[in-house]
């Protein structure tokens, strides 16, 4: 009985979590302005869409930010992670840990409101940045983007067999050789990943980088923002299913990416076994 | 390449601990400078006063005549007390994160629970179509619950078609669009850490309490629920805490009578242009939300120690 209700529950649950998705993609072929009322087939709000300068602006500065972000963010995070997971309690330990958990849940508006409060701080203090604008933006981003890194490859950490890395060692080689030859290549399908995700969620950020942003650094989410006040309109609709499609077509990828590493990892391990 | 092996060659020569050191500090300067002090800028702003400059408040310390005057302006905070608003948006924001928390948990818990009893090969698939949503555009997925919401949208439309109902229902702009928008976002967060947790449940416990003749409901009452008691707080936490501070969704889909303190903080900030009420009010929010938070980070650091 609770087996068939939990179920009916998934069922249902992936229902609403992809209902609005599809009417969305389904309604941005629409020919009608008016988004509900369906007039036939049309795809002239995508055309529509490739003319509008300001929203290809702001995709080419969503990108270029969500592209440097991720990259930073991998770094520091992995780094955060190793320390956390390999290091030996240190002073201060705690407080790494807490400064890595709490950007997960601290609220967005928060974080922008602290974070534009330093950038001015700083410039006061000792004239950087100057003004504000995409550097700030990337600095807001990679630092909340870290902490989800960190969690994604932190965990990948713990779970991985650490007999490998302890017979490196065992072996004569330094930490940083362990760290680049042995770690590095086990960790990797998490390291994209956690690219991946910090990826999409500087692409996506709304309320940190409209605290932090300025003249000319205008990013998609601000656009989007601004138009979806005044109501629904056939080009988000379209720009929506464009966000969509390949934002699945790269969880996908990336997805099927770590489950041939996974498979590939479990075969040569059989392997090494039987020989 | 010479650069690269003069770094390498120092980290060489300089021995293991200062390595160490260095891999510490570079995470740990990077989130103390951009996480942690922010925070006590923003604890020194709400106690400025507004003033028409750049940046648009007063210093707290002045030099004047060889004294140090440190005004340590309580304004803001008796301000924030003494106006109906600020409580009430307080209050109606724990209110709206703790009602969407609960109903995110009744709706994930049984998505959760059938996702970790589902064969191997579809588990990972069912996960997947659980996460994906949250990988693509908040902001887009909010919006899609207008064109469903409004009076003229898909809903109403249906059933007015279908003659279920002669006039509109009144959904965009009022509470229950809130609610809706919050569960939408939040699911998948909630459902994560419950599936994490239930993936490490011990069955030979839930086998043997039905063996012992308990029925189901007993089962799921007395021995899942209990045992997955850290994946139910870490997933609560992941939905409760970002929601009380929520300005998108209220903005787009909540309606003049909802008040949020996310969106208070918003329109101190932009439209008012008063910093340091803006700063008050989230230092208010972050002294009701640190306890939270607090669990919240126990929580995580039990299952990395775990681990």
């Amino acid at each position: 009985m609770r087996f068939s209700f939990s179920k009916m529950m998934l069922w249902l649950g992936l229902a609403f979590l992809y209902a609005p998705m599809l009417i969305l993609i389904i309604y941005s072929f629409n020919e009608s302005r008016l988004v509900t009322v369906w007039a036939g087939f049309s795809t002239k709000w995508y055309g529509e869409l490739m003319r509008n300068d300001k929203l290809l602006d702001a995709v080419g500065n969503s990108l270029k930010i969500a592209f440097l972000a991720a990259t930073a963010s991998v770094v520091l995070g992995t780094l955060a992670a190793f320390v956390l997971a390999r290091f030996k309690r240190f002073k201060g330990s705690t407080l790494l840990r807490g400064m890595i958990t709490a950007p997960l849940v601290m609220p967005e508006v928060i974080t922008g409101l602290s974070l534009l409060l330093l950038f001015v701080a700083m410039a006061q203090l000792v004239g950087w940045p100057a003004s504000r604008g995409m550097t700030t933006i990337w600095i807001a981003h990679t630092t909340f983007c870290t902490a989800y890194v960190a969690v994604v490859v932190g965990s990948r950490l713990t779970e991985m067999d650490m007999s490998v890395e302890e017979a490196a060692q065992d072996l004569g080689a330094t930490p940083v050789k362990v760290f680049f030859n042995i770690t590095l290549p086990i960790i990797t399908p998490a390291l994209v990943s956690g690219w991946l995700l910090a990826f999409t969620l500087s692409l996506d950020d709304l309320v940190i980088a409209s605290f932090v942003s300025g003249p000319g650094s205008t990013t998609l989410p601000m656009v989007v923002f601004s138009s979806v006040r005044l109501g629904v309109s056939p080009e988000i609709n379209a720009l929506a299913t464009i966000i969509i499609t390949l934002v699945t077509l790269l969880v996908f990828a990336s997805w099927y990416y770590a489950r041939r590493v996974e498979k590939s990892r479990i075969r040569d391990q059989l392997a090494a076994k039987e020989s | 390449m010479a650069l690269f092996r003069a770094i390498k060659k120092r980290f060489v020569e300089t021995g293991w601990l200062k390595q160490r050191n260095g891999v510490i500090a570079i995470p740990y300067l990077w989130l103390l400078l951009f996480f942690l002090v922010p925070f006590a800028i923003v604890l020194k702003i709400s106690f400025a006063e507004t003033e028409i400059a750049i940046p648009p408040y007063t210093d707290l310390a002045t030099f004047e005549d060889g004294h140090l005057m440190i005004d340590l302006n309580l304004g803001n905070y008796a301000y924030l007390f003494s106006d109906d608003l600020y409580l009430t948006a307080y209050l109606s924001s724990i209110r709206i994160a703790l009602v969407s928390t609960l109903l995110c948990l009744l709706i994930g818990y049984p998505m959760a629970l059938a996702i970790s009893r589902a064969p191997a090969s579809t588990r990972n698939v069912l996960l997947l179509l659980v996460i994906l949503p949250s990988w693509t555009s908040f902001l887009i997925r909010i919006y899609a619950w207008i064109g469903i919401l409004k009076p003229n949208g898909y809903i109403n439309n249906l059933l007015l078609s279908m003659g279920l109902i002669d006039e509109p229902i009144i959904m965009l702009h009022t509470d229950f669009a809130v609610y809706v928008g919050i569960v939408y976002a939040y699911l998948p967060f909630m459902i994560l850490p419950l599936y994490a947790n239930m993936m490490k449940l011990d069955h030979s416990l839930v086998e043997a309490s039905s063996d012992l003749g308990a029925s189901p409901v007993t089962t799921l009452f007395r021995i899942i629920v209990p045992l997955t008691k850290a994946g139910i707080i870490a997933g609560c936490m992941l939905v409760f805490i970002p929601a009380v501070g929520e300005f998108v969704i209220p903005e787009l889909l909540g309606g003049p009578e909802t008040l949020m303190i996310g969106k208070v903080l918003w329109e101190e900030f932009f439209n008012n242009r008063d910093w340091p009420v803006a700063s008050a009010v989230a230092i208010i929010m972050l002294a009701l939300l640190i306890i939270p938070i607090m669990w919240f980070d126990r929580i995580q650091n039990k299952q990395m120690e775990q681990a």
